[in-house]
């Protein structure tokens, strides 16, 4: 299990090849988050972030068969087009992998202590917070 | 009376930025041990303290470093901290 909170970038294969060295894996579902039009800043708690983190990848691993997962939040400034985040599941079968991965990344954007400010032409603007990602969190509780 | 606690508070986001303050050592009176009866002592400094913290904002709140319900208890030397609802992700 690997959680990092980093400024630099991060990637993707270098990630997923960290997993092949398990045969008992059959399956890695990878999700990456990335800058949609608007640069941005991404302010966090530092020590919080790590810890909200871990906590919800151990939920993960309670729920599911979770042989080894990669979770990395950038954060500072980040421009359109760059990644944010990166979740990336193992498991021996797909079907807990793919649930895996969506629980880790639902549970993050409800619980871990991010923050977004964007630039836009007119200003800078805190992010609101979505209630749709509220309800994609509380599915999960049912 | 009891005297009271010294705890650690923190502001994040847009919370830090209307307040203007980041951090603040602070003695509570005694009786404010719960997070909310914190972020109500807090309303009473008035002006943009009393905005920022009033009751029909979403404000989230963590106490040393886990999210916690509104009634969460505080102990002496604790860190709390108080921010928007997160966006990250």
């Amino acid at each position: 299990m690997k959680v990092s909170v980093q400024q630099d970038d991060f990637d993707l294969s270098t990630e997923v090849r960290a997993f092949r060295k398990n045969p008992k894996i059959g399956a890695i579902a990878t999700f990456v988050g990335t800058v949609r039009e608007v640069p941005m800043t991404l302010e966090h708690y530092p020590g919080m972030t790590r810890k909200a983190l871990e906590k919800i990848v151990r939920e993960a691993q309670a729920r599911w068969q979770v042989l080894d997962c990669t979770v990395i939040h950038r954060y500072g400034p980040l421009q359109p087009c760059d990644q944010i985040v990166l979740v990336a599941v193992a498991s021996p079968h797909r079907g807990d992998a793919f649930a895996a991965c969506e629980f880790i990344m639902d549970y993050l954007k409800t619980q871990a202590p991010f923050w977004k400010k964007e630039q836009t032409a007119e200003g800078e603007r805190w992010v609101e917070a979505r209630a749709s990602d509220d309800a994609a969190a509380a599915r999960w509780r049912s | 009376m009891k005297a009271g606690m010294k705890v650690t508070v923190l502001y994040f986001a847009s919370v830090k930025e209307q307040l203007g303050k980041a951090r603040e050592e602070l003695e509570l009176p005694a009786g404010v041990a719960t997070v909310e009866a914190v972020r109500a002592h807090l309303r009473e400094r008035g002006g943009v303290w009393a905005e920022t913290l009033g009751e029909s904002r979403r404000i989230s709140a963590a106490v040393n470093e886990d999210m916690v319900a509104p009634g969460a208890r505080i102990s002496a030397g604790d860190e709390i901290a108080f921010f928007p609802p997160v966006t990250g992700g």
